[in-house]
């Protein structure tokens, strides 16, 4: 795979359920390049969490083409081609933090000396030094959804899937994990992509946002978002940075799609929507 | 130290009430001279079980290995049929309100006839009516277990192409075991109550059910409450042993460590 060659190509996917004729995606056409930080954005409903699971290959679209690395997303997903982290960070209580992180390796079959040395080093990259041998509820919010990080992290994928990471934590742990993020990105070198209600969060963190319509999820339009890298705190202040997130409000609004009407508790489609 | 007394300082209460209800006991029946074959005094029952203990513990113990015996193979009947219900949706649909249904029926009225198919002076039959008592309650708690794990936890599987014994291995069945020992918890009374009414529709001599109506019959009532006293304790150890083994396979669990650490 050449530089140049995107690590998400979409063409033409749609994807209707079969539950009243509903179309959640339709002509979805994307690229996404490598190393780029891409943020899905659009009102409850929209799709976008569909979206990233056909990325995934944990939703199957109806038509159209999904390639990830090159590949076919199923084959990209038995390759283990990309990390996911979802709104709940979804650890085994069962197992401790490092245990957690640890799983995908395991499951991977690497020898114990390599997930150890592996696991400290994801424990530093979140900031999380100490915290290896506590359980998932002896922690907070954030610190359990920067463990999930670590563990989509873990077998350096090419690939990130989020969907609103960040979505159920405190506006100042979410600002600060924002930052994180960006800090673990560039370390990482990951291509991201990136599902989102917030605009700020979308402006702060993306090379691109793509602004989705309501039902049937379109592609209204694409914002690129050129803030110059590192991005910090005072990024937020810069009058740039404004215009930009007025400029992705402004599209959303375009055609009634004002965000400001949609609920946070939305019923995005595939809530219990089965994996392949 | 300061440990030990707090601990001291928990249990007070709970041993305080044990003693008060037992001399309690005691002066009402020395009290109001109440008949034997009414109430025994406890201080009567001890010295029963002190002077028949030998006669009294094989009883009980032939009684508890047919409980055990039914316990393990109701339970492991229970739990395989409850792997495979949760895993086929139409199996689920079809069985489980039958199942549920079961929990409402008191199938202890059966022992007579598993008496009639398995032999009345055998073991066989109360180890029958015990592992029809156990299953259900397993069945229907492992099965929740099974079937209640968050989607998102079961997709994040899915995302590493993990097969579907892995997932059930790493993700279904660790975080169903809160349920399976409550299934096995409640199995433990119930195949104490089988093994004991079994016998009570007639059983091996020596048996513990067969001996308190023998007792019972000829008017040997201090013989009769020692065993039943006897049962009781070695339920209470049964239930014991199994809440102590989920203690050990869950030490992760939040409720378990929140409970040690308060």
């Amino acid at each position: 795979m050449s530089a140049s060659e995107p690590v998400v190509s979409l063409r033409e996917v749609t994807k209707t359920f079969q539950a009243g004729d509903l179309t959640a995606l339709q002509s979805i056409d994307l690229d996404v390049r490598p190393g780029e930080l891409v943020s899905l954005i659009g009102p409850s409903g929209c799709g976008k969490s569909t979206l990233l699971r056909v990325i995934g290959d944990l939703v199957e679209p109806s038509s159209g083409e999904v390639v990830v690395n090159g590949k076919r997303a199923r084959q990209a997903r038995q390759d283990g081609d990309y990390g996911i982290v979802f709104q709940d960070p979804v650890l085994y209580d069962w197992r401790t933090v490092a245990k957690n992180i640890s799983l995908p390796l395991e499951l991977l079959g690497w020898s114990k000396a390599r997930r150890t040395e592996r696991v400290d080093e994801l424990l530093a990259l979140v900031e999380l030094q100490g915290f290896g041998g506590h359980h998932p509820w002896q922690l907070s919010g954030g610190m359990q959804q920067r463990v999930s990080i670590a563990r989509a992290l873990s077998f350096s994928p090419a690939l990130l899937l989020m969907d609103e990471p960040f979505g159920a934590l405190d506006e100042m742990t979410r600002e600060r994990l924002n930052a994180e993020l960006l800090r673990i990105w560039e370390a990482s070198g990951s291509t991201i992509v990136f599902v989102t209600h917030s605009i700020a969060e979308a402006v702060f963190l993306s090379s691109r946002v793509v602004v989705m319509s309501r039902r049937p999820g379109r592609i209204a339009a694409i914002v690129e978002i050129d803030l110059p890298q590192p991005r910090n705190a005072d990024t937020r202040e810069e009058p740039h940075f404004f215009e930009l997130v007025t400029a992705v409000r402004d599209r959303l609004r375009e055609g009634g799609l004002d965000e400001d009407r949609t609920a946070p508790d939305e019923g995005e489609l595939l809530v219990g929507e089965g994996t392949p | 130290m300061r440990r030990a007394r707090r601990l001291a300082l928990e249990w007070l209460p709970a041993a305080a009430v044990f003693v008060g209800g037992i001399v309690f006991w005691e002066a009402i029946v020395r009290g109001f001279a109440i008949d034997d074959f009414l109430l025994p005094a406890p201080s009567d029952i001890a010295e029963t079980l002190r002077n028949d203990w030998s006669e009294l513990w094989s009883a009980a113990f032939f009684t508890f290995r047919e409980a055990l015996a039914g316990f393990v193979i109701g339970c492991a009947a229970g739990f395989v049929a409850a792997a495979a219900i949760a895993r086929y949706t139409l199996l689920r649909t079809a069985v489980m309100p039958y199942a549920i249904a079961a929990g409402a029926v008191p199938i202890i009225a059966f022992a007579p006839i598993t008496n009639n198919w398995f032999g009345v002076t055998g073991m066989s039959s109360k180890i029958a009516i015990a592992a029809i008592l156990c299953f259900f309650p397993m069945l229907v708690n492992t099965m929740k277990g099974l079937t209640s794990v968050p989607a998102s936890s079961i997709e994040l599987m899915h995302s590493y192409a993990a097969s579907e014994l892995t997932v059930f291995r790493r993700v279904r069945l660790p975080s169903s075991l809160p349920y399976v020992f409550t299934g096995l918890k409640v199995g433990t009374v119930l195949a104490m109550i089988g093994a004991i009414v079994g016998d009570y529709f007639g059983g091996a001599p020596g048996a513990l059910g067969v001996e308190i109506r023998r007792w019972v019959g000829i008017f040997a009532f201090d013989q009769a409450w020692a065993g039943i006293v006897l049962a009781s304790a070695l339920g209470i150890v049964f239930y014991g042993s199994v809440a102590l083994i989920e203690r050990l396979a869950m030490g992760w669990h939040p409720s378990i460590r929140g409970a040690g650490a308060e």
